[in-house]
């Protein structure tokens, strides 16, 4: 083992830097009280954009870090780039909403913030060990999120629930961890991939091993079947935690799951395909059919976010760089059109405080035309529809899947994609057609009228020149099958 | 100068057509009117520069497609042909448009009728001046569909959209054989391009392909599809019955469609693809024996109908025949030559018809009728004048073309020619008699309408009768004009290229000119027996008519019902096209389909919805344990597929 210098630690300097910055902003607020909550709101969105920053600063290629415990690459890179715009955006959306909902603490910037650590943590784990880390740093703080409305039964239920089946989750991906241990001999990622390269026997333990671990990482991206915990937190959790929760730590799951499926276990994806094949139809069949018995909007964006995990999914089973690109865009789309979509459920206010049943929407097209044009788009583009930006975030991972042979998965996605088109252009038609309900309050807060706008521009013209972003997870999904 | 003449009409039925309400009644009167009365007066000048100083010409407008091995321009081809027709068409409609000014005054959306009207003649004229098969079918299409509009155009009758549907199914049917035979040209010749397939045709013939599992002659397999689309748009027996009911629409448009021109685009298309046909023996017998089968057919249909117009619809339907006929003894400019003076005698005849009725209030049964004599006598004159011209009277237009397709027949000297030449002459003898006896029946004798309109029976306005002296004037002398250029001796000066006759083989046109006096005075004598005969059953004897229909009550139940062929096909096909139409609508459709697909699905995945909710219980313990089951069947899939 070699000594740790200052050269080996340049790859973490983003994840060093929020860590500071995480801890300085608790002791500020700790010091400074209640009071400060928008100052250091402001100061955790400037901690992820300099984050952002010294993510482009990082030198061109793969490094490791702590004897090849962490590794920074283009594909890291690419997700930790989204993840960060995820928990940013997700701050500057809830700021009024934590406001208004008495629920103006510091220590939610403060949380938010250890879990985006956690999460880049996670994306850049070359181990087994760091893999486990960089979960539980940001599950611990998800579990407080979810919960962080004390007085309210229903977001502290939401907590626990997350909690215990949280718990259950890390210990089944502990023992797949220790299995993968005992019959491999290590847990390090590329070490593990290096003892598959002569295309030796696989033992059945190892096997055993790989299927806990995947079931542990579906919990954290919340795949059929071990996705129950969803709809309740969804729901439970107040909507700027859930705003959160829908954004950035699927897509750090997302690309933890793609990391942990292939680096290690890259030359055996003809063996775990099949699981996720499964996770997928799963997912993609709930998603679409469980969605329409809703009337609570953000239980149905939770089955919403099922089945869009499904679809993340076809371009994992697919395994191919391709497919990797596939995942990645999807992502990035995935984002845009859950930010936009989340600051419409954000807005939902009347005079008696937020509601979130669907019929609320009722009419919304006659009392804000501009809202509604852009929910419109984002059910839109969830849909799948072209030329939106979901339409592409789906095709590439189909195409991907269809030239992989996976044509029965294919046409399983297009299929669930016309189920689940229903709900999303019932929304659609609620807003459109249905008679008004109760006005929503004006005018909507300028942050989230902000986010809004720009995610739905996104959304409506990504067709336009999608080429940085396909250039972008290209050059990311390469650096994960051929480093 | 020719895209003119071709796109005119266009511009005007968009102008009239979609800014109809912006330019008023008056507006799209005079730009349709305008537009294609310009249309007409350069179609003459074509005619006399291409048909008397040769100058064809080929305008080429720009490529259409051009798919691979497929290429099909836009060009129009000027020859002597579609000269001849040009006048025809512009002519013809030019005045039916102004006569629809006075006619259609009442009507509460002239200016869609007028639009329609161009539309028509903008297809038509794409028809006539198509230079390959696939243009040529856009304009065949084109004529249909205004052809459709025009008879639906009073669409709250219900009378009228039902003759609409007909008219479209039925030619639906022919247009069907016209495409396999486009289709076919494309496979043989790889090409659409009349002069491409033209010019192959002689080394095609003799030879054979596959079609339908069954090894046939080309060049025959070819004409005889070209010939049922032919058939569909020009009424020929077996797929006639949609013209008789093609008189809802109105008269106008019956004049101009269902008489002078688009029925004759069947007879056009034969001599147009003469290069081929004559390559194709057994088509031309087919050809005469169905042309003239149909002339004397609709004949014997007309001598009992009632409805005016049905009278002269039948009559249409048999000088199609003619036509056909003449076409299928390889006469084809002297089957041009009778569409041509055809055309102005019968739409003097129908919208001299369109005057009586217009002056009996809408009346268009001739029992109602009589002694209209002196109420409308301009009209009546002109009635004469379009009936001496149909039964072909000496010196009246239908004289020389008549008497030329019945010495062709008989020229042609075979069995076929022979058999057309006596069905045609008993078709001469029929002719003239229900002519007359629809003049007898309109404007002699004692008036059978009520006092009321009796009252106000009064001749029809300046700008409707006009259009009717111009036509009388062309079925004066249309024939006498064009006899010697069109079908004289030297008929092939004035035709050029345009028609391809194997004069070796078929004589018809060459001997026409020496047949014995006793055949060239037939249809004279047969058409003078017919008035006289008329003369004598509906002024002399008013009461024979209805004793001899007593007498030979089956025969003239027979006549009366058209033969029974509209009961037939109700029996043959649309009974059992609606049965199957219904299985497949309830059974096939509405139970499998329905029930299955989008039915049945969406409430499946309603069901699935309810249950996939109701998994979601709350209770930790049960996520838990879903959580267990999936390990467990995540492990038991990969220890399955591991086995394999």
């Amino acid at each position: 083992m070699t000594s740790l210098g200052a050269a080996d630690l340049v790859p973490v300097i983003p994840e060093l830097f929020l860590a500071t910055a995480g801890m300085a902003l608790l002791m500020l607020g700790v010091f400074r009280g209640d009071g400060s909550t928008r100052f250091v709101s402001t100061l955790s969105v400037l901690s992820l954009a300099i984050a952002f920053l010294l993510l482009g600063l990082l030198p061109e290629g793969r490094t490791e870090a702590f004897a090849g415990m962490f590794v920074t690459d283009a594909f890291a890179v690419f997700v930790k780039s989204l993840v960060l715009l995820g928990s940013a955006l997700t701050i500057v959306m809830s700021s009024a909403y934590i406001r208004s909902e008495r629920m103006e603490r510091f220590e939610f910037p403060v949380l938010v913030l250890f879990a985006t650590l956690g999460m880049m943590m996670m994306v850049s784990a070359n181990d087994l060990m760091s893999l486990y880390l960089g979960l539980e740093l940001q599950s611990l703080a998800l579990y407080v999120l979810a919960a962080f409305k004390r007085e309210s039964t229903r977001a502290t239920e939401a907590g626990l629930k997350y909690f215990v089946l949280g718990a259950l989750s890390s210990g089944m991906l502990l023992y797949g961890c220790s299995l993968i241990y005992g019959f491999a001999g290590t847990t390090s990622f590329p070490l593990i991939a290096g003892l598959f390269a002569g295309g030796v026997e696989v033992s059945i333990g190892l096997i055993v091993g790989i299927v806990f671990l995947t079931a542990g990482l579906a919990f954290k991206v919340s795949a059929v079947p071990f996705h129950m915990w969803t709809p309740d937190v969804y729901e439970g959790a107040p909507t700027a935690v859930t705003a959160f929760f829908a954004v950035a730590p699927k897509i750090a799951a997302l690309g933890l799951f793609v990391r942990a499926m292939i680096a290690p276990f890259g030359e055996l994806a003809d063996e775990w395909r099949q699981i996720i094949v499964l996770l997928s139809v799963a997912s993609i069949a709930l998603g679409a059919v469980a969605a329409i018995g809703q009337s609570n909007i953000k239980r149905l964006m939770a089955y919403s976010s099922i089945g869009h995990v499904g679809y993340a999914l076809i371009g994992l089973a697919a395994g191919t760089q391709q497919g990797v690109r596939g995942v990645l865009i999807y992502l990035a789309i995935y984002l845009a059109m859950n930010v936009g979509a989340f600051a419409v459920i954000l807005s939902m206010r009347v005079k008696n405080g937020m509601v979130e049943r669907i019929e609320d929407l009722g009419g919304l097209a006659q009392s804000r035309p501009m809202m509604a044009a852009a929910m419109a788009i984002f059910m839109f583009s969830l849909a799948g529809i072209p030329p939106l930006a979901g339409f592409f975030a789906k095709f590439y991972v189909l195409a991907a899947a269809i030239d992989a042979g996976l044509y029965a998965l294919a046409v399983i996605g297009v299929i669930g994609s016309v189920v689940g088109a229903y709900y999303y252009l019932r929304i659609i038609k609620i807003m459109y057609i249905d008679p008004q309900a109760e006005p929503l309050e004006k005018p909507m807060h300028r942050e989230l009228g902000v986010v809004l706008t720009v995610s739905a521009l996104f959304t409506l013209l990504f067709f336009a020149y999608p080429a940085p972003l396909l250039a972008g997870a290209e050059a990311a999904a390469a650096s994960l099958l051929s480093p | 100068m020719y895209q003119l003449i071709v796109f005119l009409p266009l511009a005007a039925a968009i102008l009239a057509g979609l800014f109809g309400r912006r330019i008023g009644d008056r507006g799209a009167q005079i730009v349709t009117c305008g537009a294609v009365g310009v249309a007409a007066l350069l179609s003459w000048v074509a005619l006399y520069r291409v048909g008397f100083q040769g100058q064809v010409a080929v305008v080429p407008l720009f490529t259409w497609i051009d798919s691979g091995e497929f290429e099909v321009m836009w060009q129009l081809r000027i020859d002597q042909l579609t000269a001849v027709m040009l006048v025809v068409v512009n002519t013809v409609s030019a005045l039916v448009h102004i006569y629809s000014v006075g006619y259609m005054s009442h009507d509460t959306s002239i200016p869609r009728f007028m639009a329609y009207l161009s539309l028509f003649t903008f297809a038509m004229l794409m028809l006539v001046t198509a230079d390959n098969f696939v243009q040529m079918y856009f304009g065949w299409e084109g004529v249909g569909l205004a052809s459709y509009l025009l008879i639906g155009f009073w669409y709250k009758r219900p009378s009228a959209n039902a003759a609409a549907i007909k008219a479209f199914v039925v030619n639906r049917v022919g247009d069907f054989g016209f495409a396999l035979g486009i289709m076919a040209i494309f496979l043989v010749y790889g090409s659409v391009d009349f002069q491409t397939v033209f010019n192959a045709t002689p080394q095609m013939a003799g030879q054979t392909f596959t079609f339908l599992s069954w090894e046939v002659d080309i060049v025959t397999t070819i004409t005889l599809l070209l010939f049922i689309g032919a058939c569909g748009k020009s009424a020929q027996l077996g797929l006639h019955t949609w013209l008789p009911d093609a008189m809802e629409g109105p008269t106008p448009v019956s004049a101009l469609i269902h008489a002078a021109t688009m029925v004759t685009a069947g007879v056009f298309m034969v001599a147009r693809c003469s290069p081929m046909f004559e390559y194709a023996p057994f088509t031309l017998a087919v050809v005469a024996a169905v042309g003239a089968s149909t002339a004397f057919f609709a004949a014997t249909i007309g001598l009992v109908q009632n409805d005016i117009k049905r009278v002269i619809a039948y009559s249409t339907c048999s000088q199609l025949g003619y036509m056909f006929f003449a076409a299928g003894v390889s006469a084809y400019p002297i089957a041009i030559f009778h569409l041509f003076t055809h055309a102005f005698f019968k739409a003097l005849l129908f919208l001299g018809a369109g005057s009586v009725i217009h002056a009996v209030g809408g009346e268009q049964d001739m029992r109602k009728m009589g002694g209209l004599w002196p109420h409308i006598k301009v009209t009546a004159v002109l009635m004469w004048i379009g009936s001496l011209a149909l039964a072909g009277v000496p010196f009246f237009a239908g004289y020389y073309s008549k008497d030329a397709v019945l010495e062709a027949a008989f020229a042609a000297g075979s069995g076929v020619g022979d058999y057309a030449f006596v069905l045609g002459l008993g078709a001469a003898l029929l002719t003239a008699f229900y002519s007359w006896r629809l003049l007898f029946m309109t404007f002699n004798g004692t008036p059978r309408a009520d006092h009321h309109v009796m009252e106000h029976v009064h001749e029809s306005p300046q700008v409707m009768l006009i259009p009717l002296y111009m036509l009388a004037a062309g079925a004066v002398f249309a024939g006498i004009a064009f006899v010697g250029p069109m079908v004289g001796e030297n008929w092939s000066d004035f035709w050029g290229q345009s028609i391809l006759i194997r004069e070796d083989l078929h004589k018809a046109m060459a001997e026409a000119h020496h047949v014995p006096l006793w055949v060239k005075l037939a249809p004279v004598v047969a058409g003078i027996l017919g008035i006289l005969l008329a003369w004598q059953m509906y002024i002399r004897r008013p009461d024979l008519p209805g004793a001899l229909a007593r007498m030979h009550d089956g025969l003239y139940k027979f006549l009366l019902n058209k033969w029974y062929f509209d009961e037939l096909y109700d029996y043959v096909l649309v009974r059992p096209a609606m049965w199957i139409g219904r299985l497949f609508w309830k059974g096939g459709d509405q139970k499998i389909i329905d029930g299955f697909g989008p039915d049945g699905i969406s409430a499946g995945v309603i069901g699935l919805a309810r249950r996939a909710v109701r998994l979601q219980t709350g209770y930790l313990y049960h996520y838990a344990f879903a959580m267990l089951i999936g390990i467990f069947v995540l492990v038991t899939l990969y220890f399955y597929t591991m086995g394999h």
